[in-house]
C-alpha cells in the first residue's frame, strides 16, 4: 500500500508525526480524504477531527479547532489552530486588549502609587530607625 | 554583650534572605528546562509555516499581500513589547526597555509616531508612565503562555497595519541565548522581510480553496501570531535563566555577609569574655 508523509503541528506542541494511508479532515468547502499522489492542495479547516489512517490498518483522531491543510507532493501538513477563531471572537479579544491599555492609562493611580509609597515609606523607616541609633548613641 | 545580640539578630536576618533567595533559584532552574522545552515543541509550526509561505509567493508571483509589501513613507510604528509579569531578575526588563526607548527617541526625532502593545506587567506598567501612545496590552501570561492570549493583542497591531495607521511593527522580547546570556532583541514583524533561502525549487501549485488570497491572509495572521508566541517563550525562558542567575549572585552575597558577620561576632564575643576576666582578675587583686 502507497503512504505518505503526515505532520500535525500546533502552534504550541508537535501533535502527530507519521507515516499514514490516508488523512481525513474537515475542509472549509467540505469533508476531504487525502489519498498518497493528491494533486497540491491548500485548505482552511473548520473545527473539527482529523483522522488519519496508519499502515497498521490503525486509526488516530485528532481534534483541532480550525487551522490549515496543505498537501504537498510528499507530505500532508496540517497547521491546527489551538484556539476557536471568527471574526467577531478575535475581535472581541482585540477590545479587551484595548479596553487593558486604556485602563492602564485611565488609573494611573492604583497599583504603581501604591509600590511607589510603599517604598517611600520605607526609606521614612529605615531614616528614623537610624536618627534612634544616633540619639541612643549621643546618650551613652 | 550588647553588641553581640544585635549582630546575632543580622546574621539570623541574612539567613533568611539566604533562604529565600536560593529557593527562588532552585524554581527558576527547574522551570528553565520546562520553558525550553515549549520553545523547542514551537518550532515546527513556524518552520513548516515559513515554508508553506514560500510555496504560496513563489506560485503566485503577481499577487502580493498587503503584509508583505514595503511601505516607503513611514509615519508611525509599532512596537510589540515582550517583558516578565514580575521582577527579582536582574537587569533583564531595563536592559530591554533601555534599547527600546533609545529607538523610540530615534524614531521621535524622525518625526514618526510610535504606538505601543504592552505583553507583560511590567512593560505595561512602564509604558503608561511615558510619552507613547498604548494601544494595547494583555498581562499575567503565566508559566505556559497560550497563543489565544496573545491574539487580542496582535490583532489590534496587524488591524493598524492593515488600514494604514501603521506601516511598520516590530517586535521587541528577550532571546534566550544559554541560560548566562539573554539578548534584547528587536525583529520586523510587518512588513514580511522577503525569505530568501526558504524557497525550495518545485514546479507545482496548489488548488486552492476559498482562493490564494483568502488562504494567504489566514496563514499569515497565524504566522505572525506565531513569532509573537515564540518571542513570548523566550522572553519566559529569558525571565527564569536570568532570575536564577541574579539570585544565585544574592545568595553568595549573602554567604559572604554572613561568614564577615559571623567574624565580627566571634571578635566581640571574645572581647567581652576577655574584659570580664580582667574585671574579675583585677577585683580580686583589690580585695
Amino acid at each position: 500500500m502507497s503512504t505518505i508523509r503526515c505532520d500535525i503541528v500546533s502552534a504550541e506542541e508537535e501533535i502527530f508525526h507519521g507515516t499514514v494511508t490516508m488523512v481525513i479532515a474537515t475542509g472549509e468547502m467540505g469533508e476531504l480524504g487525502i489519498a498518497p499522489r493528491h494533486a497540491p492542495l491548500i485548505t482552511r479547516l473548520k473545527p473539527g477531527q482529523v483522522r488519519v489512517k496508519l499502515e497498521s490498518g490503525d486509526e488516530q483522531f485528532f481534534y483541532v479547532s480550525g487551522g490549515i491543510l496543505e498537501v504537498q507532493p510528499q507530505v500532508v501538513t496540517v497547521l491546527a489552530d489551538t484556539a476557536i477563531r471568527a471574526k467577531d471572537l478575535d475581535e472581541a479579544s482585540a477590545k479587551k486588549a484595548k479596553d487593558e491599555a486604556e485602563k492602564l492609562l485611565a488609573n494611573r493611580s492604583d497599583a504603581m502609587e501604591i509600590a511607589e509609597a510603599q517604598a517611600q515609606l520605607a526609606q521614612a523607616v529605615a531614616q528614623l530607625q537610624a536618627l534612634e541609633r544616633l540619639r541612643k548613641n549621643l546618650k551613652h | 554583650m550588647a553588641g553581640t545580640k544585635e549582630i546575632r539578630t543580622k546574621i539570623k536576618s541574612v539567613q533568611n534572605t539566604r533562604k529565600v533567595t536560593s529557593a527562588l533559584e532552585m524554581v527558576s532552574a527547574s522551570k528553565i528546562r520546562r520553558a525550553q522545552d515549549k520553545m523547542r515543541a514551537s518550532r515546527p509550526y513556524a518552520r513548516l509555516m515559513r515554508q508553506m509561505i514560500g510555496h504560496i509567493a513563489k506560485a503566485n508571483g503577481d499577487y502580493k499581500h498587503p503584509f508583505m509589501r514595503e511601505r516607503k513613507d513611514v509615519k508611525r510604528v509599532g512596537y510589540v513589547v515582550i517583558s516578565t509579569d514580575r521582577g527579582l531578575c536582574g537587569g533583564l526588563n531595563s536592559t530591554l526597555f533601555r534599547k527600546l526607548l533609545a529607538e523610540i527617541r530615534q524614531h521621535q526625532k524622525n518625526g514618526v509616531e510610535v504606538d505601543i502593545v504592552a505583553i507583560g506587567q511590567k512593560a505595561a506598567t512602564f509604558f503608561r508612565r511615558l510619552k507613547v501612545n498604548l494601544v494595547g496590552s494583555v498581562t499575567h501570561l503565566g508559566e505556559s503562555p497560550q497563543v489565544a492570549q496573545l491574539i487580542g493583542v496582535i490583532k489590534v497591531m496587524l488591524d493598524g497595519f492593515t488600514e494604514g495607521r501603521i506601516d511598520r511593527v516590530f517586535l521587541c522580547y528577550n532571546d534566550f541565548v544559554n541560560t548566562m546570556v539573554q539578548k534584547a532583541t528587536t525583529d520586523q514583524l510587518l512588513p514580511l522581510p522577503p525569505s530568501d533561502t526558504l524557497e525550495t525549487k518545485h514546479d507545482w501549485d496548489y488548488l486552492y480553496e476559498p482562493d490564494p488570497a483568502t488562504v494567504l491572509d489566514s496563514v499569515l495572521t497565524r504566522y505572525v501570531e506565531s513569532l509573537v508566541y515564540q518571542g513570548a517563550l523566550e522572553n519566559l525562558a529569558s525571565e527564569h535563566a536570568a532570575r536564577m542567575v541574579a539570585m544565585k549572585a544574592a545568595s553568595d552575597n549573602a554567604t559572604k555577609l554572613i561568614g564577615t558577620l559571623q567574624l565580627v561576632y566571634n571578635k566581640a564575643r571574645q572581647a567581652a569574655i576577655t574584659q570580664e576576666i580582667s574585671e574579675i582578675v583585677g577585683g580580686a587583686a583589690a580585695v
